[in-house]
């Protein structure tokens, strides 16, 4: 509990981020049409990939001869980019088909 | 140089939000989407280029070929994929991230030392354990929705067993921070057991609720992003994950509303288990077969027809002949209009992202609420491939466990002719009346090739 509170004195900023960024979320997808479920899902996918920023960070600080930090990091970052380019090219193919209507 | 990179990463943060807030309006989601995408570039770019000074050229080489090889490979399935698999897709590319996350924080326990903070140490195996439950409950989500994990585990207690399996793996992690075990194998340990939980956690969901799963695994795979970003102190990272961490919580319980589920019940309650036996034994009557010709004229002569599109018009890809009958019927002077439940296909909005695929006038297409009423006027439904979705039990069979969801009220039309494969149960595997009703009559067959006989006879009329 001791480090809990701790963390969060040192950490304050974070703290605050975390809680704000949590309402931001809720309020920017409330009342959502269900036809953009899917597309927003999709997209929402495609930004948790934001994962790959840590994945680069991993690399960058690998030691060049530490195989094993390097290794992993490539796979990371393999995967997250599959998740991120992957994530925004489907939604965009998505939300396209909606505006071809007229 | 750091400052620069700080602007970029609140450059991008900002992207996430204004994308995210566009995605929610059919108008604008296409921008949104372009503008998150741009943003999440941005921060790719300032991440490899300004986050640290002298880097030799092998780990630059590195980081651009696994972008190169994970872009072209991304591209390529994004491009490729038919629109029938999307919620397949979503699902793996989440195990992706969820897997990318779970790696991370694996190199990282190994940079941990004696002088780590306990809450360092608790979010780097944090990272550990959400990402690979995320990865591997995503991969069995992904199989289970493309038919190639197929196996409901009846163990007794499974749920028990569960949910002890996931105390134990925190109370292991609790123990390995307040101990300061930092021995790699116990981060492997912790990541295998991740992985085991993951799948024991998705297995027994039934398929009918799989939806919810994925988009409550996507959020996991927010909150996965959110813990890396406060081991790097990283704010695009952090609040972007967050972002996505709560809007798909959301967006889960949305799902739950849709199909009258709580996410309790989809989580610990695996579906389809006892309904089997309880509507097995009813004696239901008989079923009428019809044949495309005859459902060619009654349709011809009616002047309201209403088509319930389901998942098996879907997997038959049928969307382009429903399409070609629907004009057809309107070029006759048939007013004809779709009636779109929120979780027809295997997603919310799955439905009208197919049939939009096939040009389908938007205004054409009827949400729930605002078509049921409109069932009493209408003189033939045209059902295809649709089951649960407009079971009337879901009305009047308190027994049913799809009771009190909220169906197509297809019953009240005149006439009913329902496209099916078989007389297999849908998805929530139980027995559906409707196909008994006097008014309903079957067009068994493969909803493409029995549409497009439809559309045939229709035309020699």
């Amino acid at each position: 509990m001791n480090e809990l509170i701790e963390f969060i004195s040192n950490n304050l900023q974070i703290t605050y981020i975390l809680i704000l960024a949590t309402f931001v979320g809720i309020e920017v997808i409330k009342s959502i049409p269900a036809v953009l479920h899917t597309p927003l899902m999709s997209g929402a996918n495609a930004l948790s990939g934001v994962v790959i920023v840590g994945a680069i960070l991993v690399m960058l600080n690998a030691d060049p001869k530490d195989y094993i930090s390097l290794g992993l990091g490539f796979v990371a970052v393999v995967l997250g980019v599959v998740n991120v380019v992957g994530g925004f090219a489907v939604t965009d193919r998505m939300l396209q088909m909606f505006k071809k209507k007229k | 140089m750091d400052i620069l990179l700080n602007i970029i990463y609140l450059i991008a943060t900002v992207t996430f939000v204004v994308g995210l807030k566009n995605l929610g309006h059919p108008e604008t989601a296409k921008k949104g989407n372009a503008i998150a995408a741009f943003g999440m570039g941005l921060a790719i770019v300032g991440a490899i280029f300004l986050s640290k000074g002298e880097v030799s050229l092998l780990i630059y080489g590195l980081i651009g070929l696994a972008l190169l090889v994970g872009g072209v490979i991304g591209w390529l399935i994004a491009i490729k994929v038919e629109m029938t698999k999307m919620p397949e897709l979503v699902s793996l590319f989440n195990g992706f991230g969820g897997a990318s996350a779970a790696l991370i924080a694996l190199v990282e326990f190994g940079n941990i030392t004696s002088a780590t903070e306990a809450t360092v140490f608790a979010t780097i195996i944090s990272g550990v354990v959400i990402g690979a439950i995320t990865f591997s409950g995503s991969l069995i989500a992904w199989g289970k929705l493309n038919g190639s994990v197929k196996s409901v585990v009846k163990i007794p207690q499974y749920n028990l067993v569960n949910n002890l399996f996931f105390v134990a793996i925190i109370a292991a992690a609790v123990y390995m921070v307040a101990m300061g075990i930092d021995g790699q194998l116990f981060a492997y340990a912790l990541l295998a057991a991740g992985l085991v939980y993951g799948i024991l956690f998705v297995l027994p969901i039934g398929g009918a609720d799989m939806p919810v799963v994925i988009s409550l695994l996507n959020s996991l795979t927010g909150i996965a992003a959110a813990i890396t970003g406060i081991l790097y102190d990283n704010m695009v990272m952090l609040v972007g994950g967050i972002l996505v961490g709560s809007a798909g919580i959301i967006l889960t319980v949305a799902m739950c509303k849709a199909m009258n589920r709580t996410l309790g019940s989809v989580i610990f309650g695996s579906f389809g288990d006892a309904p089997a036996v309880a509507g097995a034994n009813k004696t239901l009557g008989t079923i009428k077969n019809t044949n495309p010709s005859d459902s060619a004229i009654l349709m011809n002569y009616a002047s309201n027809v209403i088509i319930v599109p389901g998942y098996g018009l879907a997997v038959a890809q049928a969307q382009h002949v429903i399409h070609e009958l629907e004009e057809l019927l309107t070029a006759k002077g048939v007013n004809v209009k779709y009636a779109i439940h929120p979780v027809a296909g295997r997603m919310p909005g799955h439905m009208n992202v197919l049939l939009a695929e096939s040009n389908v006038d938007y205004s054409l297409l009827a949400e729930m609420d605002d078509i049921n009423p409109q069932f009493n006027n209408a003189d033939v439904v045209l059902v295809v491939g649709a089951n649960d979705v407009v079971n009337p039990a879901a009305h009047n069979d308190p027994a049913s466990p799809i009771y009190g969801m909220p169906i197509l009220d297809v019953e009240n039309a005149k006439h009913i002719i329902v496209n099916k494969r078989s007389m297999n149960a849908g998805y929530a595997g139980i027995e559906n009346e409707l196909f008994y009703n006097s008014k309903t009559s079957m067009l068994f067959g493969d909803a493409k090739s029995a549409l497009t006989d439809l559309v045939g006879e229709l035309k020699n009329m």
